[in-house]
This record gives C-alpha cells, structure tokens and sequence, in this order.
C-alpha cells in the first residue's frame, strides 16, 4: 500500500507544476503590458515604469519565472499591488470564514445526503424514493445565489430567525458563529447534497441486489445492520469519490457564497482582488485553491485502499 | 471491416429510429425539450413580446409584479419582465455555443490523445493541471485579463469545461482500441485518421451527446455566476445573472428583482439536466439501471 500512495503523492507534482507554470503564464498572456494592466487605466508612464522594476518585469521571461517559482517553494506568494501586505498573510486573515463555511456545508450535506441516497435506495420506488430523486434533481438545477437569496429572504426577513448577512468569527462565541454559518452552509449545500444523494441510492441499490444482502437478510440479521454494515460499507467507495469531487464544486460555490452572504473569506479576497486586477493575490489565491483540490483528489485516492482492500494498483 | 459495420449498426439504427416518437414515448425528454423549446421562442421573438429592456423610466421604480409589470421592475425603472426574455437570448446562446465548442475541441483532442501515446502524455499534463484550478476562478482571472464581452466570457467558460469532455472521450477510445474488430481494421490496413474516423467516432457519440448536455447546464449557471459577481457579460447587457446582481442592492424592498430571474434560470438548467438525464438513459442503459 505504501508504494501506491507514493505514487500518487508523486503524481501530484506534474499537475502543480502545470497549475503554476498556468499561472505565471496568465498574467504574461494578456494582450498589452502586464504593468500597464496592473496600473490601470488612467496611470502614468512613470506608475507603469516603476510597477515594471517592483515586479521584475524588466528581466527575461525565464528569469522571472525562477524568481516566482523560488519564491513559491519558499512559501512566499509575493506582495498585493494595492495593500502592499504579503499575499500570505492576506489569506491567511482569510482562512477562518472559508474553512468555517466548507466544514459547516460538509457536515450539514453528508450527514442530510447520505442517509437519504440510503433510505431511497432501500424503499426504491416508493414515494419516498421519488421524492429524494425529485429533489436531487432539482437540487442540483438551483443555482447558490437562488437558494442563498430564496433562504435569506425566508428565514431571515420573514421569519427573522436567522441574521441576514455576516459573518461572526469564533472569537465572538461558537453559537453565534454556528448561526451565521447556517443559511449559507444549506445554501452552498444544495447541489452537493443533491449530487451525494443521487450516487449513494445508485451505490446502495447495486450492492443491495447482491446475494449476500440476500444471505443477510433471510439468516434473520437486522435490517439496519443488513443496511449499515453489509450494503453501505461495500458501497461506500463510490459515495467517498463523489464526496471529494464535490468539495472541487464547493470551491465554486464558496466564491459566489461568500458575495450573497457577506461572508469576508477567500473567495470574498479572490473577487475582490480580480476585479482591481490585485494579480499577485490572484495568482496566489489560484494556487492555494488548486493545491486544496489536488489534496483532497490525492486524500480520496488513498482512502480507496482503505475502503476496498481488493484495491490495489 | 465487415465487423465493424456489424457491430456498430445496431446502435446506429437505434438512435436515429424516429426521433419524435421517441421524444414522445419518454417524459423527461419531452418536458425537458417543451420548456426549452418555450425559452427558444421567447429568445427569439423578444422584439415583438418585450419592451426595450434598457429603458429606464424613473416614475416606475421599484414597482412590485402587477398587471403592467408581471415581474416588476428595478431601481431604475427597468421591466423585469423585458430583461427576462431578452436574458433568456444570453443564457442560450451561452449555454449552446460552450457545449458545441467544447465538445468539438474536446472530441479531437480526445481522439488524438487516445491513438498517439506521445501526444496523450503531454496533453493529459496539461488537462489535469487546468482541471486543478475551480473553473470559476480560472474563468474570472481570464475574463479580467481582457475587456470583457460576451464571446470572451464564452472563452473563459470553454477553456475549464474542455479537460473533461477530453477525459470522457479518450477513455472511450482507450477501450475501443483493445477492440477485436479495431485489430481486424488494423490487419486490413485501415490507416489511422480513417480508423478514428469511422470506427472510434461513433462510439464515442453516444456519451459525447449526453455530458454536452451537462456542459450546457453547468455553462448557464457558470455565466450567471460570473455575471452575479460582477466579472461576467457587461452590464448594460441585460443577463439573468446582472438582473440578478443589480438586484442585489435593493434585494430586502425588492425580493421579485433576484428571486424571478433566479426560478427561470434553475428552470432552464433544470429543463436542460432533465433532457440530459433522459438521452443518458436512452442511449446508455447500462448507466439508467444504476442512476
């Protein structure tokens, strides 16, 4: 096993170099002058002169690229252009609210979307198979912005249990916190929920028609134990790959959750960086955000070996 | 050779047997064809059944749905109503030229990157490291780049969607090629460009068809997002998502502005997973047993 998580770990380094080198490139495949662009529209010859020697723009291509890349593997993303605070500590003051928000949608849609794939795959046909399905089909057509809206406008202005936008920090008390989190963590949720629902009631209904549930079922076993043990346990891989592709989908999510409600995290910085052309936080922010994902894409591949013993390449 | 034809007419002749019977015969095709066929016609006609999306009329603002305005209309006046039908046109011609474009590039690079090794090796780097990056957050860093338009929006919403009509095509070929029939083409002396041609392509339709079905939703709903953010078409375009972003300000007075072009958006991706979800089980039914 230890030689198939190596393997993986080391196929993750291709794949970052090719998100880095992307990266770099971006900002030098903008038709015109990167500095200009960074300047602005109504900088002067000398702003766009003295942002070309800060950034290095001054030097050959490869030269600036040994550069960046140096300093990436140092851990140093470089400056913001307008704050002119390390891209580091920026999202660094970032990290909670996001962090927050994506375990808070985790927790409410696996424990909400994997009980229900469950009890759909095991009353299959049923109404209440029906309406699971109904939902995990609709559910994954709403945009986030439209539940966000559609729960801010019920619960919190017609129902005012909930606050409308913000986001309260755990300093300021984990209750108060747990509150701000949930209308956008459901919000950001929908889609998962719907896409984790619909695999595992597929998953559960392959592995219950197997003849050891049959086995199971007539020796007289409980049905939640048949259930639990026998026929979510075999069907659990597919469940925990979709779990995974679905966090690359929150990341997604997180941006435009993050404007509905208010929320100052990560994708808040991100949107507001690009739309005042902040590159270095730009690029900072893609790279942090493609390293989460190829993380988590290298976490559910090495827990397939855990899952499926049969595993093994 | 005569294999091959073998073969491949059985699923040739199924999916080409009376298109509109079958549409017919199957209800989540139907319903999903009849509301984006009513999207269409709204798309189209919105000269002759909207007002001038843009015209601002200060003594209106604000109004809630009524008789003059079904939907209501925004901080300057603006008929929802209006902007909806004329938003229908960019959320369509969105969601259509993505899933064509990217399903053509996708398809000849997958192609390619299935029958030559070298070609794949590279390509398949270079697909796994866009694949990396959220594909809002790499449309948005593209957009900014230039001024945006709504061709360059449908550029930065293709370059992440391609990776994976590519996957998808090239684990098709990969499984073709171990083919009997694919080594009898090869003894027959069929030359490389034929065999993808002729043998490999059609197998890979089938699939093709259905995740461009996706794509489209997943374009809809990316270029709404954009727009919703502020990085998408140009505001004075009138998309669902800006009616939905200038909406935004006003949303606790206001409520129909975002809540209304957000129903026809879910309906429209909905409409377009629905006719997705019913070709999938159609053409694949080894897929509709397990979904």
């Amino acid at each position: 096993m230890s030689a198939y998580i190596l393997r993986r770990l080391l196929a993750t380094f291709p794949v970052m170099a090719v998100v880095a080198i992307f990266v770099f490139v971006l900002l030098r495949l903008a038709p015109g002058d990167p500095a200009a662009l960074i300047a602005g529209d109504d900088a002067t010859a000398a702003d766009i002169a003295n942002i070309r020697t800060r950034l290095g723009l001054d030097l050959p291509i490869w030269h600036q690229f040994v550069i960046w890349i140096g300093g990436i593997l140092q851990g140093d993303l470089g400056v913001s252009i307008f704050s002119n605070l390390p891209v580091t500590r920026l999202i660094a003051q970032r990290l909670e609210p996001t962090l927050m928000l994506a375990l808070a949608t985790l927790i409410v849609a696996v424990s909400l979307a994997v009980p229900l794939g469950v009890l759909a795959a095991w009353k299959a046909k049923s109404l209440v198979d029906r309406i699971v399905m109904g939902f995990s089909v609709m559910g994954f057509a709403v945009p986030v912005f439209l539940a966000g809206y559609v729960l801010i406008y019920i619960f919190a202005i017609q129902l005012r249990w909930l606050p409308v936008q913000g986001y309260k920090p755990l300093a300021d008390g984990f209750w108060a916190s747990i509150q701000s989190l949930v209308l956008p963590a459901i919000a950001l949720g929908t889609a998962y929920m719907a896409l984790i629902a619909r695999i595992t009631r597929a998953s559960m209904l392959e592995v219950l028609s197997q003849d050891y549930i049959r086995t199971a079922n007539s020796k007289g076993l409980a049905t939640e134990r048949v259930l639990l043990l026998h026929a979510l346990k075999n069907a659990a891989v597919p469940i925990v790959t979709i779990i995974g592709i679905g966090i690359a989908l929150l990341i997604s999510g997180v941006v435009i959750t993050e404007t509905v409600f208010n929320i100052p995290g990560l994708g808040r910085l991100t949107v507001d960086a690009v739309l005042k052309r902040d590159y270095p936080i730009v690029q900072g922010l893609i790279l942090v955000f493609a390293m989460t994902k190829v993380f988590i894409n290298l976490m559910v591949d090495i827990s397939y070996a855990f899952l499926d013993p049969r595993i093994r390449y | 050779m005569s294999a091959a034809s073998i073969a491949l007419e059985p699923a040739a002749g199924r999916a080409s047997s009376g298109l509109w019977s079958e549409i017919r015969r199957n209800p989540t095709i139907f319903l999903g064809c009849a509301i984006l066929l009513v999207l269409a016609a709204c798309a189209v006609l919105a000269p002759w059944i909207a007002d001038d999306p843009l015209k601002h009329a200060p003594v209106n603002r604000l109004k809630a749905p009524s008789a003059e305005f079904w939907f209501g209309t925004d901080q300057f006046g603006r008929d929802i109503y209006s902007r909806i039908v004329y938003g229908a046109r960019v959320s369509l011609i969105v969601g259509l030229s993505v899933a064509a474009i990217s399903s053509v590039l996708g398809l000849t690079i997958g192609l390619l990157c299935g029958f030559y090794r070298w070609f794949d090796g590279i390509v398949m780097r270079i697909m796994d490291g866009i694949m990396a990056i959220p594909s809002i957050l790499l449309a948005i860093a593209l957009i900014t780049l230039v001024h945006p338009s709504l061709t360059v929006v449908i550029i930065a919403i293709i370059i992440p969607e391609v990776p994976r009509i590519v996957r998808l095509v090239r684990s098709v070929v990969l499984s073709i090629r171990e083919q009997p029939y694919i080594d009898g083409a090869v003894a027959g002396g069929t030359k490389a460009p034929r065999l993808l041609v002729r043998h490999v392509l059609p197998n890979a339709v089938a699939p093709l068809i259905v995740q461009a079905t996706y794509v489209c939703a997943s374009a809809i709903i990316t270029e709404a997002g954009l727009s919703f953010l502020g990085a998408g078409v140009p505001p004075e375009i009138p998309s669902w998502g800006n009616i939905i972003a200038q909406g935004r300000v006003f949303f606790q007075l206001t409520p129909w502005v975002i809540l209304i072009p957000g129903v026809f958006l879910a309906l429209t991706v909905l409409a377009v997973n629905m006719l997705g979800d019913g070709l999938r089980d159609r053409l694949d039914p080894r897929l509709a047993r397990r979904m």
